[in-house]
């Protein structure tokens, strides 16, 4: 009996050991898939660089088929194609821009708006991605002239898609009599804010001009529901600080070249420089650059703002 | 006598509710929860401003999709599922009336529903509170609507009816055709139940003609369910009348009460040795 017992109390354990090791080894084998596919991806994204082109969005299908085909998925699949192009257009920035980063950024905003064409961040900030010029953005601003006029197609009834619209003209095609227009339009909807008739008239008169600029910005940063076009435009507004500065600062090398028969060769000869002749600092914080040998004073390319904006020539429209 | 079929009625439905529960078909409310919880993490960090839009598209349409998984799955189980177990002899060993049996089943299905909708709709709320009371005030200018918006619950009313026109639908073709099949055949009529408007401007691409009347005529007998899906417009703060929702609602209910006179006909006539 007691014999009996052992015998069964050791096969007992021998099957348990048998089980613990049947569940170790399979462990060990889901480890080591894990482990074979963790690689086999980091293979692939070395070897197709995944950045370059995201294969999701390849294939955007377009126009009605993509509304029908969501069902009644489409305000969510329109939040997909979003959330994918700011991806897009993050992932393209931080890699330095360049041709083809930006590609499909513009059927991707297309299918978010095609899906929910009431989405106003999709157009907006939309617009901003495709008219930021490399390598920041793809530098389409036709392409942000499209995707705003589909919003104001879409809704009619709101005056930012024309504000919008006369904002690009104004700054990356610097069409001012365009967005003198454009800007009429938005006045003329219904519920549009006061200060757009004399906005429109003003940049009529002095297009280009940088307080106008200035106003534009502010305007946007006011009237923006996207935290991210409201930083876009505090930066623009910044930089529009920093090139006061710049000519501030190019009018005491002036005076000092013209004192002294030759360029300043360090920040200490000007009055700007801070205390032990420290270079002044940028709006965003940033020491300016002083080229010794011409007297040029730039914003540094470590700052937030560089690279400033060429800025539109002053000119009156015709 | 009619009194006591709505007893029947009644105490089949809170059965089912019961065994819906005791089933684990309200957990899919629960996992609900936790994945629009996990979105609502990770919504902020790459939505570029736009969670509030985002949580209520992911709260609407996942309710949508835990709803149709509930409508379809225990739907189809509460009549072919039990008939492939050999249970249902058992339940019509009782003294209960076949449309009793059909009608109080989808009582309690429509119990469940309710139950994991509203579980969702809370869920979605106590998230849009929590980000409009911890968003800044540029954050909330940004905003087409409030982000714990009541026009919400419009949206999440036509769902409910939505998903009680599959569950009828899902019972219907339980009442004679496999659970698979009839899960098959019901996420099938969901599909072109979405497409119905095109049936009606078939007319448009092939002419007037046999092949136009036919498919008006059909597009008439298929559910519409593209009426049912105000979710852009409640999220985007455009107004859903009362009217409207009064319509939608009322074409839900004479459709479900169509498809159930259909089913008990079917199941009443059905033999089940």
């Amino acid at each position: 009996m007691t014999n009996l017992g052992a015998a069964a109390g050791a096969q007992s354990a021998r099957v348990r050991g048998r089980r613990g090791i049947r569940s170790a080894a399979v462990v060990g084998a889901v480890v080591l898939l894990l482990a074979l596919a963790a690689g086999l991806r980091l293979v692939l994204e070395r070897r197709f660089d995944a950045g370059e082109r995201d294969p999701r969005a390849a294939y955007i299908p377009s126009g009605p088929l993509l509304r029908r085909a969501a069902l009644s998925f489409d305000p969510l699949l329109a939040d997909v194609f979003w959330i994918r192009a700011v991806q897009r257009y993050g992932r393209a920035r931080l890699a330095g821009g360049g041709a083809g980063r930006y590609e499909d950024l513009q059927p991707l905003l297309d299918a978010a708006t095609t899906l929910d064409p009431r989405f106003d961040a999709a157009y907006r900030t939309g617009a901003i991605f495709l008219a930021e010029p490399p390598p920041n953005g793809p530098g389409r601003p036709d392409q942000a002239l499209a995707l705003l006029e589909k919003g104001a197609r879409a809704m009619p009834e709101r005056w930012e898609y024309p504000y919008d619209m006369a904002f690009i003209h104004y700054w990356w095609l610097r069409d001012y009599r365009a967005a003198a227009d454009w800007f009429q339009r938005a006045a003329e909807v219904p519920g549009s804010p006061w200060w757009l008739p004399p906005l429109a008239a003003n940049t009529f008169a002095i297009g280009g001009n940088r307080n106008s600029s200035r106003t534009l910005w502010r305007r946007l940063h006011e009237t923006s529901g996207s935290a991210w076009v409201r930083s876009e435009a505090r930066r623009r507004l910044l930089q529009l600080e920093a090139l006061d500065e710049i000519e501030q600062l190019a009018r005491e090398v002036d005076r000092f070249s013209r004192r002294e028969g030759r360029p300043p060769s360090a920040w200490r000869d000007l009055p700007a420089a801070g205390p032990g002749g420290a270079a002044p600092r940028d709006p965003a914080g940033h020491p300016y650059k002083l080229e010794s040998g011409s007297g040029t004073v730039s914003i540094a390319p470590g700052s937030p703002l560089f690279p400033l904006p060429v800025e539109p020539a002053l000119a009156a429209v015709p | 006598m009619q009194r006591a079929g709505a007893a029947v009625v009644g105490l089949i439905g809170l059965h089912v509710f019961r065994q819906a529960a005791r089933e684990q078909a309200l957990h899919v409310a629960g996992l609900f929860a936790l994945l629009l919880i996990a979105a609502h993490l990770l919504i902020g960090q790459i939505s570029a401003g736009q969670e509030v839009k985002i949580l209520k598209d992911l709260g609407l349409a996942g309710s949508t999709v835990a709803g149709l998984f509930i409508a379809v799955l225990a739907g189809t189980g509460l009549v072919a599922g039990e008939s492939g177990r050999g249970a249902m002899h058992i339940t019509l060993a009782a003294p209960v009336r076949r449309h009793e049996l059909i009608f109080g089943r989808f009582a309690g299905l429509a119990l469940v529903l309710a139950a994991a909708l509203g579980m969702m709709a809370a869920t979605s709320y106590g998230l849009l509170a929590w980000t409009a009371l911890t968003a800044s005030e540029a954050e909330t200018r940004g905003w087409e609507a409030p982000a714990a918006d009541p026009a919400l619950l419009r949206a999440y009313l036509l769902i409910f009816m939505e998903l009680l026109v599959v569950a009828a639908i899902a019972l219907l073709f339980a009442t004679f055709a496999s659970r698979v099949l009839a899960a098959a055949m019901t996420v099938a009529m969901y599909v072109v139940g979405h497409f119905n408007a095109d049936l009606r401007a078939i007319e448009e691409v092939t002419g007037a003609g046999a092949v136009a009347v036919g498919a008006a005529g059909l597009s008439y007998v298929l559910p519409d369910l593209a009426p049912f899906n105000v979710s852009a417009e409640v999220v985007h703060g455009q107004p859903v009348t009362a009217a409207y929702l009064a319509l939608t609602a009322g074409y839900g209910l004479v459709y479900v009460a169509a498809l159930l006179l259909v089913a008990a006909f079917i199941f009443s006539r059905r033999d089940l040795q």
